[in-house]
């Protein structure tokens, strides 16, 4: 089974570059997940690995055979479309049977397969239908069927959920991830759903503007943010601006507009640098207003709103900054617009970056 | 087995870029040197010939004169085709009437039957005893420009009718359907979103017409009298000249051919540039106004205008033939025709040649214009030189078809080898190529690119994605493509006329039988038109009845 592997991967389409130089390894039978906003190059990587587009540079390997020069019919790889891309003429028996039609595979064992995998997607009764006759969760399911049928090894999944509802797209995405481990296949699944990304891959690489900006498992991305970029695009955080007071062997005293002092830890910082202050919303702690630790925001509860488990409030910082703070509903005391509110946060739970050169809002921005 | 192994080899073939890369080239430069070079070189060969009519006042005038008709009646003729043919459209696709299948199979009628029996037909209707005119005690309509006028509304009805259809069914209802819920009544949103929408299927419907018109030469011939438009300009000359002074003939026919490429070149460029900016009257609302125009009786009275106009004008008109035909069943006419004997014998002949013609020009209109309309589809050779080849492979379609047939035949005259039934290919061929190319064109960019993608994924090698996703998605575009490009070649008059002197199509021989160049009896042009109509229809029904399917998708 294989590994894909893309090596400085180039791709430009007239004057805006698609792809910079990306180098990318997904391993065999891993569940991967390409994430990323619109246009940011995660479909045109996965038309490349599929074949279905041609690099301007770079390489492409499928296991150890460098496949880039290889037409996509002999790439052993499965596509499941956005559209799904159900051929019109054709019932599901047909759409299903065309890749071990065109493939030349013997009539009695093509049967089997077509049976298998519309047993494996539950459409067993549904044979002769024509694609227009079927709900988005049934054609979906048929595209990958279509996929497997033709003796896929490597699944690539570009938005395969964007058609469907809500409920079903919850539902849908689990099993897509439990067949391609039942069958030990290799999946690549593109998507700009981060909640979808982050349930259902082993790991994800994050991209911005035709690069890759990080690559980790749900949790380190999550936990460990390389960039203000992903900080920002996994989950939710609050950004405070600042300036490095004190740097001691890691150890950072930032002081935040409006004058606050926080304790952090952060590498390559000096004294006086611009910093940026990334705290995830659930980190927040309140406190009772006498608290007087370190790590304190002091503010006002602006907007909340109920989300069921969850409470949401905006606090309007001392500083005039806003901050998010999520709390569960049941078990915590709630708060009314216009009371005070006293915070902290664990100095571990924070991340601290350089202000970019470009702004706050330019790096983080989709 | 066989078959399994040339399936192979083709497959095997197709995933190199060399055979596949050939494919297109070779379509290219058949283009080029069977359809859009030869006119233009021959025209220029002859470029000289045109000092001839300089020297000659009055026939340059009577030229001119004939010129200007041709475009007014073409601009005028093809206004109301518009004007009727959106009703018409919108009725068949909208309309709740379980009539609508039937109307909209009758719709195509004047479009089989060939132009030069259309054209008796109608003389036979407007201004025959035995047709309105009974009514009125004498001769409605006199043949001139009113009767070619008619004539030409007739024909381009259809094409019309056709093009809006198709783009009314592809139109997305949801924009009409928010305009209505933002409060607009059906003729508000129809006038204000719909038509807005469809600019580009209105503009292209118009020009299509518009060049029909332009080209026709049989049928006007027949219903023209004195009048001269371009065509019956064209083909009165070479009847006066083309023995008896041959360089002036030459002259006068290349000046008229040339202005009449030229203008209808500039006409279609100005349409193309400035069509995108035309605004539809769509900055006013009048919904008060509109919303009566709206409901059930402005509808109902809508209606029965458009199906009267059409049934009084078009249908009608063009079938009034069966009626001699069928007296002519009853009468020594068909025993007479049937024995081939006398002037039939060059009837049946020129039957053969019109059928084969067409069936050859339909094949090879197939062959070489498939790869072409796949390479502008797909934009196999990028993005310019789609478009380039998306505007040359349509210059012959606004080209008048005579015009057209003379250059033709001035370049290939240059080589006396060429036997005149390969003469009469090329020219068919040159004119009813683009029909073809256009509608496969237009079918493969409706294909969506996933789906080709998605065979390529399963396995498919480029010939089989082609054979099995391409072909069947756009059988009924090819089945079209055929029906137009055959039924244009039956009825083609004026391109023959100018390319040949002895070998005749049916067309031709209905012409010179109206005109009494062959002493005919009116049951006789009734019968020979009955036959022509009756084998076009059954051509078409034979070829809906080959590729029949499941309209499922």
């Amino acid at each position: 089974m294989p590994d894909v592997r893309v090596v400085n991967l180039t791709k430009k389409f007239g004057d805006i570059v698609a792809l910079d130089n990306v180098n990318l390894t997904v391993h065999d039978k891993e569940y991967f997940s390409l994430l990323g906003p619109s246009g940011c190059g995660k479909t045109t990587l996965l038309k490349l690995i599929a074949g279905l587009i041609e690099p301007d540079s770079g390489e492409i390997y499928i296991g150890d055979k460098r496949v880039d020069n290889v037409p996509p019919e002999d790439r052993e790889i499965g596509f499941v479309f956005q559209t799904f891309a159900l051929f019109p003429h054709m019932t599901v028996w047909e759409n299903v049977n065309y890749g071990p039609k065109v493939k030349n595979f013997d009539e009695k064992e093509s049967e089997t397969i077509v049976h298998e995998v519309l047993e494996l997607v539950k459409l067993h009764e549904r044979l002769g239908a024509y694609p227009n006759e079927l709900s988005g969760g049934m054609m979906q399911r048929i595209a990958v069927a279509r996929a497997l049928a033709a003796g896929a090894k490597i699944l690539l999944l570009d938005e395969p959920l964007g058609q469907l509802d809500a409920k079903v797209r919850n539902e849908i995405r689990y099993e897509m991830r439990k067949m391609a481990k039942d069958l030990n296949l290799t999946a690549i699944h593109v998507t700009h759903d981060q909640s979808e990304a982050m349930s259902i891959s082993d790991r994800i690489a994050v991209m911005k503007k035709g690069k890759i900006v990080q690559v980790g498992t749900p949790q380190e991305l999550y936990m460990n943010p390389a960039s203000l970029f992903v900080a920002n695009f996994i989950g939710e955080s609050n950004f405070l601006e600042g300036s490095v007071a004190e740097a001691n062997n890691g150890e950072l005293v930032i002081e935040l507009r409006g004058g606050a002092k926080v304790h952090a830890f952060g590498k390559g910082l000096a004294r006086d640098e611009r910093a940026v202050v990334v705290i995830r919303p659930e980190v927040l702690t309140v406190e009772k207003p006498s608290y007087r630790g370190k790590n304190v925001l002091r503010g006002v509860v602006e907007k909340i709103s109920f989300e069921g488990t969850f409470i949401r409030y905006v606090i309007r910082l001392e500083s005039e900054d806003f901050v998010i703070v999520i709390k569960p509903s049941l078990t915590e005391r709630w708060f009314d617009i216009g009371d005070s509110i006293t915070l902290s946060f664990e100095s571990e739970k924070a991340h601290i970056f350089a202000y970019p050169e470009a702004g706050l809002m330019e790096e983080i921005s989709v | 087995m066989n078959s399994r192994k040339i399936n192979d080899a083709l497959n095997a073939l197709s995933s190199k870029k060399a055979p596949k890369y050939t494919t297109y080239l070779a379509a290219i430069v058949l283009f080029l040197a069977l359809i859009l070079l030869p006119p233009i070189l021959g025209i220029f060969t002859k470029f000289d010939t045109m000092q001839q009519i300089l020297n000659q006042p009055t026939l340059m005038n009577r030229a001119l004169i004939a010129i200007a008709n041709s475009f007014m009646i073409a601009l005028l003729v093809s206004a109301f085709d518009v004007i009727a043919g959106v009703p018409m459209a919108w009725f068949i696709t909208r309309g709740k009437s379980r009539w609508l299948n039937i109307i909209d199979t009758l719709a195509d009628i004047p479009f089989i039957v060939p132009t030069a029996a259309l054209g008796y037909s109608l003389l036979l209707f407007w201004n025959g005893p035995e047709g309105i005119s009974a009514l009125f005690g004498g001769s409605l309509i006199s043949p001139g420009w009113l009767l070619i006028t008619l004539l030409h509304f007739t024909f381009s009805f259809p094409i019309v009718v056709r093009v809006m259809v198709g783009a009314l069914l592809d139109y997305k209802m949801e924009f009409e359907r928010a305009s209505r819920t933002l409060g607009a009544s059906p003729f508000t949103a129809a006038r204000t979103v719909t038509m807005p929408i469809l600019r580009p299927s209105l503009i292209a419907s118009y020009i299509l017409a518009f060049a029909r018109s332009l080209s026709e030469t049989g049928a006007t011939f027949i219903v023209a009298g004195l009048f001269e438009n371009g065509p019956v300009f064209l083909q009165n000359i070479k009847n006066e000249l083309a023995v008896s002074n041959p360089p002036l003939y030459e002259g006068v026919t290349v000046f008229t051919s040339l202005i009449l490429i030229v203008v209808s070149l500039a006409i279609f460029a100005f349409i193309r540039i400035f069509g995108s900016r035309l605004r539809l009257p769509i900055r006013g609302f009048w919904p008060s106004f509109e919303r009566k125009l709206s409901y059930k009786k402005a509808e109902a009275s809508r209606n029965s205008i458009t199906l009267i106009v059409f049934f009084l004008i078009v249908l009608i008109p063009s079938l009034f033939v069966a009626l001699p035909a069928f007296e002519a069943l009853f009468n020594p006419t068909l025993s007479e025709a049937f024995s081939g004997s006398g002037i039939w014998s060059d009837y049946w002949q020129s039957l053969v040649v019109s059928y084969a013609l067409a069936g050859i020009v339909t094949v090879l209109s197939f062959v070489i214009g498939l790869p072409m309309a796949l390479m502008i589809a797909r934009k196999r050779f990028g993005k310019f030189t789609a478009n380039m080849f998306d505007i040359l492979v349509n210059v012959p379609l606004i080209v008048p078809s005579i015009a057209l047939g003379v250059s033709l035949k001035f370049f290939w005259q240059n080589f006396a080898f060429i036997p005149e039934f390969l003469l009469l290919v090329f020219a068919h061929l040159a004119i009813t190529y683009p029909y073809f190319v256009r509608s496969m064109t237009a079918a493969f960019e409706r294909i969506s690119l996933d789906m080709e993608e998605a065979a390529r994924t399963l396995g498919a090698k480029p010939f089989g994605v082609f054979k099995t996703i391409m072909l069947p998605l756009t059988k009924y575009s090819i089945l079209s493509g055929a029906i137009i490009v055959f039924t244009r070649s039956v009825s083609e008059t004026g391109a023959t006329l100018a390319v040949v002197t002895t070998l005749q199509t049916a067309p031709v021989v209905i012409v010179n039988w109206v005109k009494q160049f062959v002493p005919a009896t009116p049951l006789d042009i009734g019968l020979g038109c009955g036959i022509l109509i009756v084998l076009s229809l059954a051509v078409l029904l034979t070829l809906r009845f080959v590729t029949r399917g499941k309209a499922r998708y």
